[in-house]
């Protein structure tokens, strides 16, 4: 077993460990709570490296440990780790976006009198989404899975004392939850087909051929594949953490926390897990491919879903005027690129997007954290404006993110990633209706970043707030360089030119695509990109807003349309009317009948045992009674000498119940020796 | 293992010392009550550290007791039985700790509580059945009196009410028991001789024989629509009776579920497993979609355990080795985790508080006033929904996996519970301890609350410890467990054993 195999449980541990020790640091234990965290995630990050470096070494292997959890009937559940290049990756993108914004939190954060605890829940986050990366059993993967659902909870309500962030933290808990309960049934179906939650057990893992052709051959009665049931109950797990449609209302709500939170949790890792998840399973869920019978293939739904988020999150994303509620409906719409790379069947161009998106889209979040920490908390777009001159750095940067999200051409990264998604689509040979939504989420995407980046940074300052904005000191904006730099750099590890990425990931040698294949889609995005921005320009460049009450540009030209963007089109009011309602009826049913129905039921059983007790009684005094009330007066005497032992004293009856109860305790343990 | 009866003495002889030295000492009684609970669970213990797991019951003391009737003072354990003596312990020891501010009487508190604990350890250790029911009686009688004396909320009619649905349930298996006694020939009540007696009757007396055992288990355990004794006992009660109630008590009905009902007729199960399982897997549903209606948190409590339980009736019901270990793991799970949110709710907060109404905790901020209490609902909370390092998630884990062996539906169903135990424990925790400031909060001009003592954190540190340990180590009690199922007596009912 190679050493970094050995050592990969270090890698979530380490945060883990600063995370306990950060719960057991008293509120005044700042430095050292932080310090913790920081060199807990230095050395995941530096083991997730050696492991990276160790992994390529021969990228087609699964290098795997596993154990045993504990006995389950004649079988047993077992747990394990896995090492090869998707792991290995992943662990070095959240551990390294990870600890540049744990570097950022030191500045943003320093005013909050929960620092401590801020920190302790970040490590547990981190541990919880390494966790997830690193796990070689479904199993592990869901529990790890679910703390990082915990920490999400914890850190959306971090500041709980406002309403709208508790709130926010617990749709997020429930939303994700029930994508949740899709991902636990399936899991639970695979363990009952297959015996095993293991991804790679040296041929008897579920990702592998053998365990996956005795599961191709069981049909359901509907005529669904064992496996497309699965996979989409898998699914759902996946698109609830990805914030896929419809389970992505709680993702722009999950705002209320903290910047850093904002950007680690729901921009560059959590809400990737989802995509993770169904790039690691990609054998299982493209199994049914092979199947011809099957009415319906699980890659089809995630693609088709995919491509509605993508433009959903996009379209919304143009009426929004919170600056980071832009940015978590592209995440939304960014998470819809990557479920429409897989469902086509291009897992690597799904995690190339991932990572590239981690980049700059952490960059553009925490730039937007530069931004509302400068302009103390300020962040509606239409009171911002004019920060482009005070605040440099932050401003460069951020362009720099806008650019690789809007997919400018040949030096950002997500250019090239964007580009190797629509490829993808390009190929599928079941529709071209994911490419067709990919490309007009295109022309959204350049149009909405620019809005924002004019709105924000060009123009006059156009509150207080604005005014006095001035740039943060290195410890914000240092990362926010770094995280520039790998948003320039990261696109080419993928381009068709070079493609080290898919060799790399697959671990095959892959032929480089000569720029004429494929150039017509590739000039066609970039002609969108360009009409993108430049409608963006037009609206909201060429002539800025100069105060806070003026009309939006895109509202001033179709008002309705904007408003219904800008309410989400209304979905949340519309579960809220549905689902929720449906649920509060159901609360309330089950409340009543527990008051009235079976209480009432209780209740009628005394009555007609009090009832049939009085006519017993009645009987008993007027007829049997009358002949034996000679009789009783004599009993009465006696009585009354007894009455003196019932003095009312409880304390007396309980003596003498304990005695008579030792008495016969003892009686039964002599009793027995006999 | 030998040492494992005299958790029964121990208990008795503590109960009388507590009773006599309260008298003049309220300090003294519970000195003795504690050193008395935590011998009981030393011996367990101890017993457990010297265990060898396998998959008979293993005598300890048998003795004949009524010869003409053939009973027989029989006491026995196996891999089952010790994981809930230890359970007894625990929360019996928990339980005194959460109880050290009892004034009132606290010499008759102690002795009864004391009682309670040796009828619940007599049940555990019984394999006759006859022993069984008198301890069973043991067990049902202070609870009674430790609700109506020294209770809260409607006390008078919770104990009656629990009092009466006890009896009701014990009337039905005694009678069950006596009929199938009497097919048997009067043989005996160990209970390979009660299911021989049983196999002798015609198919439809065994029907009913089984329903009568079972139900009457199963009102005690909260089977759905049996259950509603259970929250108006729970919240009825004292914090340390609520405990043992929760913790413990329900689970003496679903210990008899399984050790005196399922093998008494496999035949009669066969007919009844499908309604027994939809009932509690509407149970899991239902009392939790209850508990998101309450406005009294112990009522939440109350309702979320007899959801918790209906995963235990589930693991029952699907009656295969994974589910059946499950549901044991989960008697033991439920047991630490409610006693936990009771112990937080009735002592932490009600004796400060003096009130449970989330509408009055919601002004009080009680995060800031008792940060610890706060902490530990949060923690107890996250437990009761089940999320992974907490005991909650193997045990139900376990039970979904062997539901869904024998009916998916079952499974799917089951697990929609996990979501409403979300709902409902997020929202005790926001109304109850993180109220916004803007309800006109007397937070910080209000009275300060009593400090946390040190009895509470100990009992509080027992019982997220062994939760934790079990939610990270489940194999520590499944090792004893899995053997247990295997015996010949279960086998006549489970499936999936080694055969």
């Amino acid at each position: 077993m190679p050493p970094s195999l050995e050592t990969l449980w270090l890698v979530p541990a380490l945060p883990l460990l600063a995370a306990s020790l950060g719960a057991l640091t008293p509120r005044g234990g700042r430095r050292f709570s932080a310090g913790v965290a920081i060199a807990a995630m230095a050395g995941a990050l530096l083991l997730s490296c050696l492991a990276l470096r160790a992994a390529l070494l021969d990228p087609s292997a699964h290098l795997v440990h596993n154990f045993r959890w504990f006995d389950l009937g004649n079988g047993a559940v077992e747990l394990g780790w896995l090492l090869d290049p998707l792991s290995a990756l992943m662990c070095v993108m959240v551990s390294l976006v990870g600890l540049l914004i744990f570097i950022f939190s030191l500045g943003y954060m320093c005013e909050d009198e929960n620092f401590t605890r801020f920190f302790c829940f970040m490590s547990l986050f981190a541990a919880a989404m390494l966790g997830v990366v690193i796990a070689n059993s479904l199993l592990l993967l869901f529990i790890s899975w679910e703390l990082v659902g915990l920490a999400s909870y914890l850190l959306i309500g971090f500041w709980f004392h406002k309403p709208a962030a508790a709130a926010a933290a617990k749709k997020a808990f429930i939303t994700t939850r029930i994508g949740d309960l899709g991902l636990l049934l399936g899991l639970v179906w695979l363990y009952d087909s297959t015996g095993s939650l293991l991804l790679y057990d040296g041929g008897n893992g579920v990702l592998e051929a053998g365990v996956l052709g005795n599961l191709g051959t069981m049909a359901l009665a509907g005529g669904l594949a064992v496996p497309t049931a699965i996979s989409l109950l898998i699914f759902c797990g996946a698109a609830g953490k990805s914030g896929q449609f419809p389970l992505h209302v709680w993702l722009p709500d999950a705002m209320e926390g903290p910047t850093p939170v904002s950007a680690l949790i729901h921009a560059a890792t959590m809400v990737a897990a989802g995509v993770f998840l169904i790039a690691r399973v990609f054998p299982l869920i493209s199994y049914d491919q092979a199947l011809a019978a099957d009415p319906l293939h699980a890659l089809t739904v995630v693609a088709a879903i995919g491509a509605v988020t993508a433009l959903l999150g996009a379209a919304i994303a143009t009426a929004q005027s919170d600056l980071k509620r832009v940015l978590a409906f592209s995440t939304i719409s960014q998470l819809g690129y990557m479920m429409l790379a897989l469902g086509v069947g291009s897992w690597v161009a799904a995690i190339f997007h991932l990572l590239t998106h981690a980049f700059f889209k952490a960059l553009l979040f925490l730039a937007a954290g530069s931004v509302i920490h400068a302009a103390h908390h300020e962040q509606d777009i239409r009171r911002l404006g004019g920060l482009g001159r005070t605040m440099r750095t932050t401003y460069a940067t951020f362009a720099v993110g806008m650019m690789a999200l809007s997919g400018v051409p040949f030096l950002f990264s997500g250019f090239w990633s964007k580009e190797a998604v629509l490829h993808a689509a390009s190929e599928w040979a079941v529709s071209q209706l994911p490419l067709y939504a990919g490309l007009v989420g295109v022309v959204l995407t350049a149009f909405y970043m620019t809005r924002l980046l004019c709105e924000v940074f060009w123009g006059p300052a156009r509150s207080p707030e604005a005014a006095h904005a001035r740039e943060n000191t290195g410890v914000i904006t240092v990362p926010l360089v770094i995280l520039a730099i790998g948003s320039v750099g990261l696109g080419f590890l993928g381009t068709p030119a070079w493609p080290w990425l898919e060799s790399a990931l697959t671990g095959r040698p892959v032929a480089p695509r000569s720029l004429l294949e494929g150039g017509g889609l590739m000039a066609l995005s970039i002609v969108l990109v360009a009409a993108g921005l430049g409608a963006g320009w037009a609206l909201y460049g060429r002539k800025v807003r100069v105060s806070a009450d003026a009309k939006d540009p895109f509202s001033a030209a179709a008002p309705r349309l904007f408003g219904f963007l800008g309410a989400r089109m209304r979905l949340d009011e519309l579960y809220a009317a549905t689902l929720g309602r449906l649920n509060t009826l159901g609360a309330a049913l089950a409340d009543f009948m527990d008051r009235w129905v079976w209480g009432g039921a209780v209740g009628f059983l005394a009555l007609l045992g009090e009832f049939t007790g009085s006519v017993n009684s009645e009987v008993d005094e007027s007829g049997l009674n009358a002949g034996f009330n000679s009789a009783s007066e004599r009993i009465r005497g006696a009585g009354r000498a007894y009455s003196g032992a019932q003095s009312g004293d409880a304390q007396g009856y309980l003596r003498t119940v304990a005695v008579a109860f030792v008495v016969l305790a003892l009686l039964v343990l002599l009793g027995g020796g006999r | 293992m030998s040492l494992l009866p005299w958790t029964i003495y121990t208990s008795l002889a503590g109960a009388l010392l507590a009773l006599v030295a309260g008298a003049r000492s309220a300090r003294a009684a519970r000195w003795i009550a504690l050193l008395s609970a935590g011998g009981a669970w030393a011996l367990t213990l101890a017993a457990a550290s010297r265990f060898v797991p396998g998959p008979s019951l293993q005598t300890l003391v048998d003795l004949p007791w009524v010869p003409s009737m053939g009973v027989r003072y029989h006491l026995a354990a196996d891999g089952i039985s010790l994981t809930l003596l230890v359970l007894t312990g625990l929360a019996s020891t928990a339980g005194v700790l959460f109880s050290w501010n009892v004034t009132e009487r606290a010499g008759e508190f102690f002795a009864l509580f004391l009682t309670l604990v040796a009828g619940v350890y007599g049940v555990f250790l019984s394999a006759d059945a006859l022993l069984f029911f008198a301890f069973y009686e043991i067990a049902i009688v202070p609870k009674y009196f430790l609700i109506a004396v020294w209770g809260s909320t409607n006390r008078e009619y919770g104990a009656m009410k629990l009092a009466l649905y006890s009896f009701a349930g014990s009337a039905m298996v005694l009678a069950g028991l006596l009929w199938v006694y009497a097919a048997g020939g009067g043989h005996g009540f160990g209970f390979a001789d009660l299911a021989q007696a049983a196999a002798t009757l015609p198919r439809r007396q065994q029907i009913v024989v089984f329903a009568f055992v079972f139900f009457g288990f199963a009102t005690l355990a909260g089977l759905f629509p049996l259950h509603t004794w259970a929250p108006t006992g729970h919240v009825a009660a004292p914090t340390a009776a609520s405990m043992l109630l929760a913790g413990v008590v329900m689970k003496l009905g679903a210990y008899g579920c399984l050790r005196v009902a399922l093998p008494l007729s496999p035949v009669g199960f066969a007919y009844w497993q499908t309604p027994i399982a939809w009932l509690a897997v509407v149970g899991i549903v239902y009392a939790g979609l209850v508990a998101l209606m309450q406005a009294d948190l112990k009522f939440v409590i109350g309702y979320s355990s007899v959801s918790h339980m209906g995963f235990v009736m589930l693991g029952l019901a699907a009656a295969n080795l994974q589910s059946a270990g499950g549901a044991v793991l989960q008697m033991f799970s439920h047991g630490v985790i409610a006693g936990l949110l009771f112990a937080v709710v009735g002592r932490m907060v009600y004796d400060r508080t003096h009130t449970r109404q989330l509408a009055d905790l919601r002004a009080m901020q009680l995060y800031r006033r008792l940060p610890f209490a706060a902490a530990v609902f949060v923690i107890a909370g996250i437990a009761s929904m089940g999320l992974p390092g907490f005991s909650g998630f193997p045990a139900e884990l376990t039970i979904l996996v062997g539901a869904w062996k024998t009916r998916p539906a079952w499974a799917a169903v089951g697990a929609l519970g996990v979501l409403v135990a979300a709902a409902f424990t997020l929202r005790a925790i926001q109304l109850g301890f993180f109220g916004s400031a803007d309800k006109a909060a007397p937070a910080g001009d209000a009275a300060p609350l009593a400090p946390i003592t040190l009895a509470e954190k100990l009992g509080a540190f027992l019982l997220v410890g062994a939760t934790v340990l079990i939610g990270i180590r489940p194999d520590l009690l499944l090792n004893w467990i899995n053997p247990a199922l295997q015996s010949p007596l279960l086998q006549t009912v489970l499936k999936g054993g080694a055969s």
